[in-house]
């Protein structure tokens, strides 16, 4: 008998549904729950959508390439979760606190981060991209599921400040094992913090799928922690803007914590050192380049009778101009100085350190002369 | 080293069925770094488990398998990912032998990939050696060759005490010539001179050990001989091999890439200065990196100790030396 079926999951009858607003052939469903988030978009709003997911997908692109040209040290595609990402975000207000790992590109570009700024970190030339105050995001974490109990304490601050923000964790399927996300989930609920934890279940871990990580739905899981959860299609920007609406809403109301399972797909490889071909079928890619998130915006707009060939040329005309400047900034962006090792490491001064980086420099003033 | 690594996961498990195999993405894609690659295949998911994504339980139901009599070794992905599971490292694996007054063994093996030099993100270039170096309880090990990764691996396997089993990362591919499966049964590893020398004692471990081999090269082309020791096992230290060595030669330079403060480099210069206070010429030093976080990797080859670092430590000992000759005359 197998230790564990790694392909299937114990789902059991009375699971939270899925919701779906658009369905993958562009047709609107609707949804007696969600769509009343939906009633101030805009065509334009969508337009907007669109453009920043060719944007990602473009900058997905090109970081992939700049890697292999050894620009980049590594590089953490998110080809596929372009929806879940940018409707999410596009659902929060710019004073909601944002704590991400290492894969929200599309969270961090859409609060307006330049694309070269958040690849600066990947190149190794920066230890952070940006100044988490000034657009309200963490630093990108790579411990699994640290960040989540981040953002239950930047809850709780809230709460206790009488605030009107929310804080958002994302993270994704593996890090559901983590203690940290379960703790995280636990003072949340106890304080009745306004914390959002958004889940993109891109379905694998490195090698490993969901379904070694919950034998049930992750949402039904959360529920058990007694927070107010959704699951949506994470590949229909219209559920998961909507459900993060709701959500926003919910926590702003002071009625607690939430949580949200986005279902999506990772297309490409975990990060640029991996090799997706040994543990993933190649059908399984197919199956879910037909759920293509981008696509089905497209179909949607067409359904709505929109002008989307004039859509499509300024995503593209966007997405040309920010590869263009992402090019020029990373293949002539210096290394860092050497002064820069030293500096930060306290924020009060602290002997020791200065000290070190005297003898430091001063050994290499003195090797350069003596050379 | 790889190969060899891969190789004696392979040889512990068909000799002991109680050996078992616990980690993230170890089954079916062979690890991040393949060191277990094929051996799910070919031992199976009850031998070779790929567990959820959570170090804590990682370590914690080895623990759990330990008590039922199993000898599990763990993979944590790298370095920086050990941190999650510290508490069930230190507050319980460490602690179990002595706290059941020798009536539970816990027969664990922590794998973990450490260092820098490899031009990694944040995490992935740590060298927490001394954080379990000094917890007693544990044993901890740092092979820098081939052979020794192989056979210090099987050696950790069957030891009854737990051993934190630190791989240098940076030499995984490293290929060796040797035939491996030699092993000699004790539970601590000696120390190792690896290269004979009258000047002075150089002690590196893991990664630092091929740093002083070029340090001993350079050094012979300016007229003066290093004698290299690496360590192998940093809990317990061969600290006997070290100090007869210094005794020979009167100067002592310790090197490791984990910062400087209260680091190994710090033990191992106070026992030689109690040991071989008599012997000293000159102050031991340390070289290592530096008291920051470890830096972005366009900055890594600062903090690592280099050749130039290393060779202006042989120059400091060594100057003193000659100053002190001089005087004498
Ligand atoms: C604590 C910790 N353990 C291991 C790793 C190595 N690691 C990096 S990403 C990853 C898989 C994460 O999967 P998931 O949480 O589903 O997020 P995804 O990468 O799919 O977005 C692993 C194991 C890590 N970064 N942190």
């Amino acid at each position: 008998m197998p230790i564990v079926s790694t392909q299937h999951m114990d789902v059991a009858a009375g699971s939270l549904p899925t919701h779906q607003l658009l369905n993958v052939d562009g047709k609107r469903i609707p949804d007696e729950e969600l769509d009343h988030y939906l009633k101030d978009l805009k065509e334009a709003d969508l337009a907007d959508f669109l453009r920043d997911m060719v944007v990602l997908r473009r900058m997905d692109n090109e970081a992939t390439a700049l890697q292999r040209q050894g620009q980049l040290g590594l590089w953490a595609p998110l080809l596929g979760q372009e929806a879940a990402q940018i409707g999410s975000v596009r659902a929060t207000e710019d004073d909601d606190f944002i704590f991400p790992s290492y894969r929200e590109h599309g969270v961090a570009w859409a609060r307006g981060v330049q694309a070269e700024d958040l690849l600066s970190v990947w190149r190794g030339a920066q230890a952070s991209g940006w100044d988490p105050n000034e657009v309200n995001i963490a630093c990108q974490q790579i411990v699994i599921g640290s960040q989540a109990l981040h953002a239950a304490g930047y809850g709780m601050g809230i709460k206790f400040d009488g605030g009107e923000q929310v804080s958002v964790a994302y993270f994704g399927d593996g890090a559901t094992s983590q203690g940290d996300v379960n703790e995280a989930m636990v003072f949340a609920a106890s304080y009745q913090a306004p914390v959002l934890f958004f889940c993109q279940n891109n379905q694998w871990a490195i090698s490993e799928p969901v379904a070694l990580q919950s034998r049930t739905h992750i949402a039904d899981r959360a529920h058990g922690f007694g927070l107010k959860t959704w699951r949506v299609d994470g590949n229909d920007i219209l559920a998961v803007y909507a459900a993060t609406k709701a959500a926003l809403a919910h926590a702003r109301h002071g009625l607690g914590p939430t949580f949200i399972e986005a279902v999506t797909y990772r297309m490409g490889s975990h990060t640029t050192a991996d090799d997706p071909t040994r543990y993933r079928k190649a059908e399984q890619l197919e199956e879910w380049k037909a759920k293509d998130p981008i696509d089905r915006l497209v179909k949607y707009l067409h359904e709505m009778g929109a002008d989307v060939q004039s859509y499509e040329q300024r995503a593209q005309n966007a997405a040309d101009d920010m590869a263009a400047k992402l090019r020029a900034a990373i293949t002539t962006m210096e290394d860092p100085k050497v002064e820069e090792l030293f500096s930060n490491v306290y924020a009060q001064p602290h002997e020791p350190t200065e000290r070190a980086a005297k003898n430091y420099l001063d050994y290499l003033a003195d090797f350069e002369g003596g050379e | 080293m790889l190969k060899a690594l891969n190789k004696s996961l392979h040889d512990a498990l068909s000799e002991d069925e109680k050996v078992i195999l616990l980690g993230e993405d170890i089954g079916t894609l062979g690890g991040v770094f393949r060191v277990t690659d094929g051996l799910k295949a070919e031992f199976g998911e009850h031998r070779v488990v790929d567990t959820p994504l959570a170090e804590s339980g990682i370590v914690g139901t080895a623990i759990g398998l330990a008590y039922r009599g199993y000898r599990p070794v763990v993979e944590i992905q790298f370095d920086g990912f050990t941190y999650p599971a510290f508490d069930q490292l230190v507050s319980q694996l460490a602690k179990l032998h002595y706290r059941s007054r020798g009536r539970v063994k816990m027969p664990v093996t922590v794998r973990i990939p450490y260092g820098g030099g490899i031009g990694s993100p944040e995490h992935h270039s740590e060298s927490p050696e001394a954080y379990f170096a000094h917890t007693a309880g544990l044993r901890v090990f740092a092979p820098s060759s081939v052979e020794d990764a192989y056979a210090m691996l099987r050696q950790a396997i069957t030891c009854d005490d737990p051993v934190i089993f630190f791989e240098p990362k940076r030499r995984y591919h490293e290929k060796t010539e040797a035939e491996l499966g030699v092993v000699q049964p004790d539970a601590s590893p000696k120390a190792k001179i690896i290269r004979s020398g009258t000047d002075v004692t150089m002690v590196g471990y893991g990664p630092t050990t091929y740093t002083l081999i070029d340090a001993a090269l350079a050094a012979e082309d300016e007229g003066i001989s290093l004698e290299v020791i690496d360590l192998r096992s940093l809990d317990p230290l061969d600290i006997d091999t070290v100090a007869q060595s210094v005794q020979r030669t009167g100067k002592l330079v310790v090197v490791h890439e984990a910062s400087r403060t209260s680091g190994l480099g710090a033990e191992i210069c106070a026992e030689i200065t109690e040991r071989c206070f008599d012997y000293l010429e000159h102050a031991p030093l340390r070289v290592t990196g530096f008291d920051v976080p470890y830096p972005p990797s366009r900055l890594e080859s600062h903090h690592l100790p280099d050749l130039d670092r290393v060779m202006h430590a042989v120059d400091t000992v060594m100057r003193h030396h000659e100053a002190s000759e001089g005087a004498a005359q």
